[in-house]
């Protein structure tokens, strides 16, 4: 699962039985900087995601598990969007998981 | 999923019964621009694209998530032809023939 | 099982539903000696109450992450299922309260 900014819109009319009414985005990963972390990739939508957001990804099979219909070759859907995302470049906490309460 | 340009087929006689039927084209792979990047891949065709068509196809398992090649051993499926798409509000990429400007892709 | 040190707080209160009662961390993969991997930062559900800075485990396998979080299918991938107590290589403690 990833970060990514919103950049464009997708239309494909000819598309596998189970993707009517689904919406393909195109997103571009952003690291901790907010910058471009890899290729462009292309993802569906369930929260009305639009170009500009910041949005959270999730990859893989479980992509598709975010779908109505789950038996489609989706490997990328938008399942967030970020509000807020604080990011620290201090180095470790030097907390350990011992002895911190359960 | 990635946008890639079908290039052309891979035709193979001798292989696994359980990829029998299965068309199998060499996908090349766009960036958000249209522009070709160095990387290509073998892809099962899941709905009948030609020749020159932009695609979008899926890598992985989840490429095994059409009927098609459903308990197939498929690891990318090309699942849909591009009508368009438009990075930061301006056109990139519009399918001849076909007028989709200005409609919202839920529309479709 | 990944190695990752947590860079950030995600914050999404528009979600799916599966994610409901999750908070969100972005992490960073880590070598055993803390140095940053090449691997670019992703985000998981935090299952360990880890905060930033924190050197954690994440499982970053679709199906063993479902079962941590109850099983079923769910639009979730990786998540935060410890914080690291000591990291020992070749008899080496790197990382931990009794770190050489």
């Amino acid at each position: 699962m990833f970060l990514g900014r919103v950049i464009g819109r997708l239309v494909a009319t000819q598309k596998t039985a189970g993707f009517q009414g689904q919406k393909f985005l195109l997103v571009r990963p952003v690291d901790e900087h907010g910058e471009s972390a890899g290729d462009v990739i292309v993802a569906n939508d369930v929260v009305s995601s639009g170009p500009g957001d910041l949005v959270h990804v999730c990859d893989g099979k479980e992509a598709a598990m975010a779908l109505p219909d789950s038996f489609v070759p989706s490997d990328a859907t938008i399942v967030g969007h970020v509000e807020q995302f604080d990011v620290s470049t201090a180095a470790d906490s030097g907390r350990t998981g011992a002895g911190r309460p359960r | 999923m990635l946008i890639g340009k079908v290039v052309g087929t891979v035709v193979s006689t001798m292989k696994d019964e359980k990829v029998v039927s299965l068309k199998f084209q060499i996908v090349q792979e766009l960036d958000e621009r249209g522009t070709e990047r160095n990387k290509y891949i073998v892809a099962a065709d899941t709905i009948g694209a030609g020749q020159g068509d932009l695609v979008l196809f899926a890598s992985g398992s989840s490429a095994r998530q059409t009927t098609l090649t459903d308990g197939r051993p498929i690891d990318a499926a090309i699942f849909a032809v591009i009508d368009s798409w438009d990075v930061d509000g301006e056109l990139v990429y519009q399918k001849e023939g076909l007028e989709v400007l200005g409609r919202e892709p839920s529309e479709v | 099982m990944k190695l990752c040190r947590v860079v950030g707080t995600v914050v999404a209160p528009v979600h799916h539903p599966a994610y409901d009662g999750h908070r969100l961390l972005a992490v960073r993969p880590i070598d055993p000696d803390g140095t940053e991997a090449a691997d670019r930062m992703f985000v998981a559900v935090d299952r360990a109450q880890a905060g930033v800075g924190d050197r954690v485990l994440v499982m970053a396998d679709g199906s063993s992450t479902r079962d941590v979080c109850g099983g079923g299918e769910f639009p979730i991938r990786t998540a935060v299922i410890g914080v690291v107590d000591e990291i020992e290589v070749h008899g080496r403690v790197l990382y931990g309260t009794d770190a050489d």
